[in-house]
């Protein structure tokens, strides 16, 4: 029977937050790429919260957008509220989040996608990927067309097999009500691929004009707006902004949800997926909290131009009338009407074990994935994902060094390393917590420590790099200057310092001495440093983080070259660890599993043990001892 | 290194004593006695249950070796959890030697030095701290030292060394889980709560480092420098405590350049001795090198034996060493009272604040004086040995210090106001090296490093 058949470098599947990404870095490399969706007004769509960001989330998107990606720009094109979140903690745990415009969100990357050259994109289901000799060869849509490619990138989301489920209501859908895949698990499960089954849930959204938001409090968004894109000019992104607001559930609602818990689809057994504990639905927090009198409600806005608001924190999976019923008893919401129900999804997803630190699968050579269908939750991570396996799909067609960053490196190479080192038995959520080197991993530096590796990827600009190496020299010359300008015990300081409840100075001190008293910082210097350079507000922050924390930062980086020296620590990962006598059976196993790619990568195995390092360890020793002694022969 | 490779080594001193033992370890021990042991009885040795004793002689072929006691224990039951035998002979060299190599003929290799030890660590029948509480219990120089190093290799130290770790990890754990989920874990005066917790850890700290002063008495010796004006008589005195002709004693001043170090075992206690150069302005460039090592090795002294020679008046030399001496742990020989005495013993007393006891290297009198005084100065109620726990050694010391400089950081930070999620960086530090005592912090260079310093047959 004849048949389409068309030729592609790479094929993306999947036009969510790690498909878009993944195909916008292929095509801006140079190859010919794909992206295929089951509905093109989908793309880059935001089925949950109406944000970009958080906590650690704010973390990825900012090094995305340094190393090359779109996700930061686009949304800062799209926010309609801004805030620099945990501002009275450190710089390591200050994070971003912009509240999108959801629709706006998705037309602007569609209109990026359209109108980037080699980039084509297509609607259609993939049923099929095509494998020779342990290689991928492509892919076959439902309807019997196949398209070659020399790599292809796997990012269906929540859209394998997905199931919408609340109480006894079960829709064999995707998100929204889009149009499920229900044909490509079948034949990863017949290429030997392991697949899991996850869940996530979503809340209800309601019309704002049935909210009476006099009984709640008002979220405004930040003063000054950061952008989230390296390359956003700040003065572009200062708008207005619209509010947000906060209230929150009480013991009525408790008791609606505790009496109903027999309903709820989890609990009777309906739902098979796991759920993410990290990003638990409104009854999963009642029954884990039994003491918490309240939970928060944040009531956000979806976009500018609809009425509909999300009530977040209380996604939910219960019968409608008790959906109904349990909203209604929040102040403000107590005349609330729903728009769209909340709603928990089920969905295909793989055993994120079965990657390399690439993203690219262990036994099909040049098949990568990223995002939900890898295990993950939310768009940053599918995101940050989604560039990764992209640009590694990219690297591999190009026969380029493959690209993977460490856990030292970035956010991001927690994220992955998490996903392809730990057992991951639930949807895996980015969390600071997870970051060893935080503090080297801030937000605010996001740029000097990827543009560079962004550039020699070949997805940042000769411009953005010089930019950011002119920034780096300016933070260095401003930090030697404030290191040796002395400054003497006058009564201009010691008015300066009295002013700011600092003790007066008994002999002189360098200015960066001042810096690093905890009531004084680099900002308030301006009013005794007459020679204080004309810098840019992120150059002055980072000046200020590095002499403040100059210690901390000191400590951490010992922190990573002791990190280091295990990772360089290499191990081939072809080696079949059953040779090595006294390792443990638990440990064999879990290393002939993971086969991982150093000392340090193995250590992180769950079920290996410091003892079992050791025994490795000795035996590479033993292994480097004998090769030289059968060398010197 | 195969699965099926047997070790064997003599355990007991190469010494002719009386009984050595010959130990097996490995999947082959059974086979390999089996065709070198014949029972009295001629009952097969391999059917016999674990952990029994079997009379009986050692054969190569047709040829009795010697007539020995078997042990015999199945893994995992024994030291290194394989199947090990120990063969109890005849003391003697060439015993042993002979016994050794016909184990080895009929299939075992020969051990490398630490070998058994570190098939035990690694199978996971002891942790690092254990195993190096074995080289400590193989090299104590005294009963004291023997008894603390037992106890380490009870797993004393790892419990209280375990237990700290918890309590960080709990600590750290609390404050991800709060930046992590601030709606429902709250940092609110957290600080002062945390800051009260790391003063009791901080506290259990610092007595595990005292006590490693203790620790380095027992399995180094008692650090002790022998100081006084050239030509006092220190090197006869070093000579007498040794038992043998060590020093280069002669009457010209400042025959000693260097420092010489000597070995002595006081009742159980070992002494470090250290005979300096005497102590007097010289122009000599290489006695110059000698006097300023001697002030150093003062310094570090946990004893100095401050000799003055009792037939000559005290002079500007003297005055420099009764100034170092000076509320130190000293004591102080006025020798030479074989000869006619000008310094008086109470005005020597006045001056260092020390006890004098008068003494004559020549006559080797007042030598049981000086023994007696120094075992009552470290063991009379200054130390007690009893159930206390030692870190009895240096790499435990460091980490010990290091994680208590971390945990100082962390109070620093609490009262200078730093933000909490800055705490997770020291008090990770602490947890790192305190896992690093106990081998479940991976350090690369470790093990190695460890298990080379073990004797042949341990």
């Amino acid at each position: 029977m004849p048949y389409l058949e068309e030729h592609y470098d790479v094929v993306i599947v999947g036009a969510g937050h790690a498909g878009c990404e993944a195909a916008l870095a292929c095509a801006r490399l140079g190859l010919e790429t794909i992206l295929f969706t089951i509905s093109i007004d989908s793309i880059a769509l935001m089925p949950c919260n109406p944000n970009i960001g958080g906590s650690s989330k704010g973390h990825l998107v900012r090094e995305l957008d340094a190393l090359g990606g779109e996700m930061g720009k686009n949304i800062d094109k799209t926010f309609i509220q801004s805030k620099m979140l945990n501002e009275s903690k450190g710089p390591a745990v200050h994070s971003l989040r912009a509240q999108a415009d959801k629709q706006d969100y998705s037309r602007q990357m569609r209109r990026t996608l359209e109108n980037t050259d080699k980039l084509t994109l297509r609607q259609a289901e993939v049923s099929d990927i095509l494998v020779e000799d342990g290689k991928i060869r492509g892919v076959k849509t439902f309807s019997g067309a196949v398209y070659r490619s020399r790599a292809v990138v796997l990012a269906t989301g929540t859209y394998l097999n997905a199931r919408c489920i609340y109480g006894d209501v079960s829709n064999p859908t995707g998100p929204n009500g889009l149009q499920a895949a229900t044909h490509l698990t079948n034949s990863l499960k017949e290429h030997g691929i392991e697949m899991f089954r996850f869940k996530t849930g979503t809340p209800a959204r309601v019309d704002k004009r049935s909210i009476d938001f006099t009984k709640m409090e008002e979220q405004f968004g930040d003063k000054k707006i950061v952008p989230f894109s390296f390359s956003t000019d700040p003065e572009s992104v200062q708008k207005e902004q619209v509010s947000c607001w906060l209230t929150y559930t009480n013991e009525k609602t408790h008791e609606i949800i505790r009496n109903n818990l027999d309903r709820s689809p989890l609990f009777s057994g309906t739902i098979e997926g796991t759920g993410p504990r990290y990003c638990p639905s409104i009854e999963d927090k009642v029954v884990k909290f039994p003491d918490k009198e309240r939970h928060q409600v944040f009531i956000e806005p979806e976009g500018l131009y609809t009425n509909e608001m999300y009530l977040g924190g209380m996604s939910s999976s219960l019968p409608e009338d008790v959906q109904h019923a349990m909203y209604k008893t929040v102040p403000g919401l107590e005349h609330v009407k729903i728009v769209r129900n909340a709603y928990a999804i089920e969905y295909d997803c793989i055993n994120s074990r079965q990657l390399n630190a690439t993203l690219e699968f262990k036994n099909i050579e040049g098949l990568f994935s990223g995002g939900q269908f890898n295990g993950s939750s939310g768009y940053e991570e599918a995101a940050a994902q989604g560039f990764m396996a992209g640009v590694n799909a990219a690297m591999k067609v190009l026969e380029r060094e493959p690209f993977i960053l460490d856990r030292s490196q970035a956010y991001i190479g927690v994220l992955i390393d998490d996903l392809v080192t730990k057992e991951n038995h639930e949807p895996y959520r980015m969390m600071t917590s997870r970051a060893e080197y935080r503090l080297l991993l801030r937000q605010d530096n996001a740029d000097l420590r990827l543009r560079a590796i962004g550039h020699q990827i070949g997805l940042v600009s000769d411009e953005e790099y010089e930019k950011v190496l002119k920034k780096e020299k300016n933070i260095e010359s401003e930090i030697v200057r404030l290191e040796n300008t002395n400054i003497g015990a006058n009564a201009l300081i010691q008015k300066f310092l009295e002013s700011h409840g600092s003790t007066p100075l008994k002999t002189g001190a360098t200015l960066a001495e001042l810096v690093r008293r905890p009531e004084l910082d680099y900002f308030m210097l301006a009013e005794i440093d007459p020679k204080m350079p004309k810098l840019s507000i992120d150059t002055k922050e980072q000046i200020n983080i590095n002499i403040k924390y100059e210690g901390y930062i000191r400590r951490q980086k010992q922190q990573v070259a002791q990190f280091k020296k295990l990772e360089n620590k290499k191990l081939n990962v072809e080696f079949d660890y059953s040779v090595v006598n006294s390792l443990r059976k638990e440990a064999v196993q879990k290393l002939n599993l993971y086969k991982p790619m150093s000392i340090g990568q193995a250590s992180r195995i769950s079920g290996v043990s410091p003892a079992d390092i050791s025994v490795l360890l000795v035996y590479l020793e033993q292994q480097r001892y004998m090769k030289e002694r059968e060398s010197s022969i | 290194m195969t699965k099926t490779d047997t070790i064997a080594a003599i355990a007991t001193t190469m010494s002719n004593s009386g009984i050595g033992i010959i130990r097996i370890s490995g999947e082959e021990s059974f086979s390999i006695l089996k065709r070198i042991f014949r029972k009295k009885n001629g009952k097969n040795i391999e059917t016999e249950k674990t952990h029994t004793v079997h009379y009986g002689y050692i054969f190569d072929g047709d040829q009795m070796i010697d007539e020995v006691l078997v042990l015999i224990m199945k893994g995992p039951h024994s030291y290194t959890t394989e199947d090990t035998v120990e063969i109890d002979c005849h003391g003697g060299i060439l015993m042993m030697k002979k016994i050794l190599e016909t184990v080895i003929k009929y299939g075992a290799r020969l051990a490398e030095p630490g070998e058994f030890t570190k098939r035990a660590f690694l199978n996971g029948r002891i942790d690092l701290s254990q195993a190096e509480a074995v080289i400590d219990v193989i090299n104590a120089k005294n009963d004291y030292a023997l008894k603390s190093s037992v106890n380490q290799l009870s797993g004393g130290i790892s419990k209280r060394i375990r237990s700290l770790r918890e309590k960080i990890i709990y600590e750290i754990a609390f404050i991800e889980s709060a930046l992590d989920d601030p709606e429902h874990i709250s940092l609110d005066g957290y600080d002062f709560q945390l800051k009260e917790k790391l003063s009791s850890m901080m506290k259990e700290l610092e007595t595990l480092i005292a006590s490693s002063d203790n620790g380095k008495v027992m399995t180094e010796g008692i650090r002790t420098v022998i100081m006084g004006k050239p030509n006092v008589g220190k090197s006869s005195l070093l000579n007498i405590l040794a038992g043998e002709e060590r020093a280069i004693v002669t009457e010209i001043a400042g025959t000693t350049r260097d420092t010489l170090e000597e070995h002595i075992f006081l009742h159980g206690i070992s002494l470090n001795v250290v005979d300096t150069a005497g102590i007097r302005h010289t122009d000599d460039v290489v006695e110059q090198i000698g006097v300023s090592r001697a002030k150093d090795a003062a310094k570090d002294a946990d004893l100095i034996i401050y000799v003055v020679d009792g037939s000559v008046p005290l002079d500007e030399n003297d005055r420099q060493i009764i100034q170092i001496v000076r509320g130190r742990k000293a004591v102080v020989l006025l020798n030479k009272s074989d000869l006619g005495q000008i310094v008086e013993k109470e005005q020597l007393e006045n001056l260092t604040g020390h006890q004098v006891i008068p003494v004559s290297a020549k006559e080797k009198t007042g030598i049981e004086e000086l023994e007696k005084e120094i075992l009552s100065m470290f063991y009379e109620g200054d130390i007690d040995f009893n159930d206390q726990i030692y870190v009895t050694n240096v790499r435990h010391k460091t980490a010990l210090m290091e994680s208590l400089d971390s945990l100082k950081l962390v109070v620093k930070a609490i009262e200078d106001g730093v933000p909490e999620d800055f705490y997770s960086i020291d008090l990770m530090n602490t947890y790192e090296r305190l896992g690093s005592i106990i081998g479940e912090a991976v350090e690369d260079d470790l093990v190695n490093e460890i298990f080379s310093r073990f004797c042949m047959g341990k």
